[in-house]
């Protein structure tokens, strides 16, 4: 009974690697025949990206049970910070060894601004909690972009003004240009660097789930109370999942970051919107369904391209197939059907498979 | 030698004295009951000695150290574990994980080690496995290891509190109503695990019960609370038979 029990969660995430890993194989194989178009090409580093920000922001929302509306802001945090490092070092390191110390660099400071974050948040519950992580993430998304940063002999020079006040010399540059943002980032990222990055986000998060720490982490989204009654420190493991949740969207940043050469924080890429989509992959997904919320990543950020054709209908079909994918997933009726057919089908595999053994 | 010592309990809601200079000695190994009317204060006393409310007077002594005003999870390290009367399971785990969320403290590693899954990692866990099926079999709850903890029948329900309860190796055990919802069958079953629980870990516990069946049947002594105040305390036989007791349950 034990021992079954422990295969079958083995087996599950061994299925979600097997799944990148195919359509990573799948996405090569017709990119090496020449079969992918250039618009299709271009969309396969923002798909790992999706992909990584949901599975992310699924820890905080599925495991951890808070809904989060700020997510975008963590990504952000991660884009800019690692923008800038490149910036500075660009020439001086090695362009792999660059990029590598980016993600870290991104990672990290998006998880220590989780960690910020989460101090006086994870105080809030439910609705309330929400609310104020969607205010953080503008707050971020605005922060940035009236900030100043340039660089000459003397060293950095700081602002929150314009870029006149940063009394740079005349040969000194700016970095971060308030609105403008960060101009002539490397393109550093890669759809095989995107894959290895989905692979570690993956490990961390179901290594995680699977273990001690997340067992706890999951015990406060069951039951506060109890969890609290056998010794689980709350707060420790509220800000332990919000903040590897945030440095996992801090890398995602990273790599939107080095995938445009300009990189500016708009509503558009950082803003709510961005981060109600992410919450979409994850809810359509299933909420603590990690396996599904990548799955609904990748369609959804490819059905607005595969539609691209309908023009002016575009996005009333991508909603109207966002409702229909949401009742199919989530309807009690629909999901009693799925059991069913499961049932029938592989039931009677099962059944077929036991007579085969006597 | 008492394993817990209150002396002087006082907690006000407002200006509702809820738990007023509230006494106990709780020898180790010993049954005892707490009982008395519905909103007389039992669950309160249940909340001050588990730290989730601070009392504004008293002093609450486990094993000689002083736990008065602790927060919950230090108590916990102290040696109290707690079960509730509205059950409060982790619902979406499994049975096994339920305890082994108990055992958290007992058993420990990192989240670098777990997450990077080191050598410590799958020795520890083997051996909270261990554990965690050890105290599911003496609860009969083996066979429903892998099943979620919301898909457990009521009674059994009740038995996972206890033993994720016990899981966390406490000194003493607080059941906050153990028999609530059960029929005479199942609190017949429950009064032997209670019994079983006691010999078999050599717990001492501390239990609130409306179910005078089980209260006289195996609580060693008892003390009756009415409107946050101590009625009577003493040797269950005698208390039961108190006309201060009857009175407070039957009314004059």
């Amino acid at each position: 009974m034990k021992k079954l029990k422990i295969n079958k969660t083995t087996k599950h995430n061994f299925i979600t690697y097997l799944m990148v890993f195919i359509a990573f194989a799948a996405a090569s194989l017709l990119l090496a025949a020449g079969q992918m178009s250039s618009l299709m090409e271009g969309l396969l580093v923002p798909l790992c990206i999706y992909v990584m920000l949901a599975i992310s922001l699924n820890l905080t929302v599925g495991i951890l049970g808070e809904l989060s509306l700020g997510h975008a802001g963590f990504m952000c945090v991660g884009a800019f910070s690692s923008a800038f490092f490149s910036k500075c070092t660009e020439g001086t390191l090695p362009d792999g060894f660059r990029f590598f110390i980016a993600i870290l660099i991104g990672a990290a400071a998006a998880g220590v601004f989780g960690i910020l974050i989460g101090i006086p948040v994870l105080r809030l519950k439910g609705d309330y909690l929400a609310i104020v992580t969607l205010a953080f993430g503008e707050i971020i998304k605005n922060l940035v972009n009236v900030l100043y940063i340039g660089k000459d002999q003397n060293g950095f020079h700081f602002s929150m003004k314009d870029s006149i006040s940063l009394n740079l010399d005349p040969e000194g540059q700016i970095i971060v240009n308030g609105a403008q943002g960060i101009t002539g980032t490397p393109n550093d990222s890669s759809f095989i660097i995107g894959i290895i990055l989905i692979f570690i986000s993956l490990a961390v998060i179901l290594n995680l789930i699977n273990s001690r720490d997340g067992r706890a982490i999951m015990s406060i989204r069951d039951n506060r109370i109890a969890a609290e009654s056998v010794g689980i420190n709350i707060t420790k493991y509220k800000l332990m999942a919000f903040s590897i949740s945030a440095a996992i969207a801090g890398a995602a940043g990273v790599l939107y970051a080095h995938n445009l050469s300009t990189l500016t924080a708009s509503p558009k890429n950082f803003g709510y919107n961005m981060s109600i989509m992410i919450l979409v992959f994850v809810v359509l997904g299933g909420i603590g369904n990690i396996r599904g919320s990548m799955i609904a990543a990748v369609i959804l950020t490819l059905l607005p391209e595969l539609l691209r054709g309908l023009s002016d209908y575009r996005m009333l079909i991508y909603a109207i197939v966002l409702i229909a994918m949401m009742l199919f997933n989530w309807s009690p009726r629909a999901v009693e059907w799925k059991e069913g057919m499961k049932e029938k089908y592989l039931g009677g595999l099962k059944k077929r498979r036991e007579k085969e053994v006597k | 030698m008492s394993l817990l010592e209150v002396s002087n309990l006082t907690i006000s809601f407002g200006g509702l004295r809820a738990v007023d200079s509230f006494n106990l000695q709780i020898k180790k190994g010993q049954l005892y009951g707490l009982i008395g009317p519905n909103g007389a204060g039992k669950t309160t006393v249940f909340n001050l000695l588990t730290g989730v409310y601070k009392p504004n007077e008293g002093i609450v002594r486990l094993d000689s150290q002083d736990i008065t005003g602790m927060k919950t999870i230090e108590i916990n390290k102290a040696g109290i574990a707690r079960t509730f009367q509205n059950i409060r399971l982790f619902r979406n785990l499994t049975v096994l994980d339920n305890v082994k969320a108990g055992l958290h403290n007992n058993y420990r590693y990192t989240a670098i080690e777990g997450i990077l899954r080191l050598p410590r990692y799958y020795k520890t866990e083997r051996r909270m496995n261990e554990k965690a099926m050890e105290l599911l079999e003496v609860f009969g709850l083996d066979e429903e290891a892998g099943c979620l903890a919301s898909n457990l029948p009521y009674g059994k329900q009740r038995k996972l509190e206890i033993a994720r309860a016990l899981a966390t190796e406490p000194k003493l055990l607080l059941l906050d109503e153990p028999a609530a919802g059960m029929n005479p069958n199942e609190t017949g079953e429950l009064m032997d695990t209670i019994r079983f629980v006691r010999d078999r870990f050599d717990m001492t516990i501390l239990l609130i019960e409306h179910d005078m069946k089980l209260v006289s049947g195996i609580c060693e002594e008892l003390t009756v609370l009415n409107f946050g105040r101590i009625l009577t305390q003493g040797e269950t036989a005698e208390v039961l038979n108190d006309p201060q007791v009857i009175t407070a349950y039957l009314g004059e």
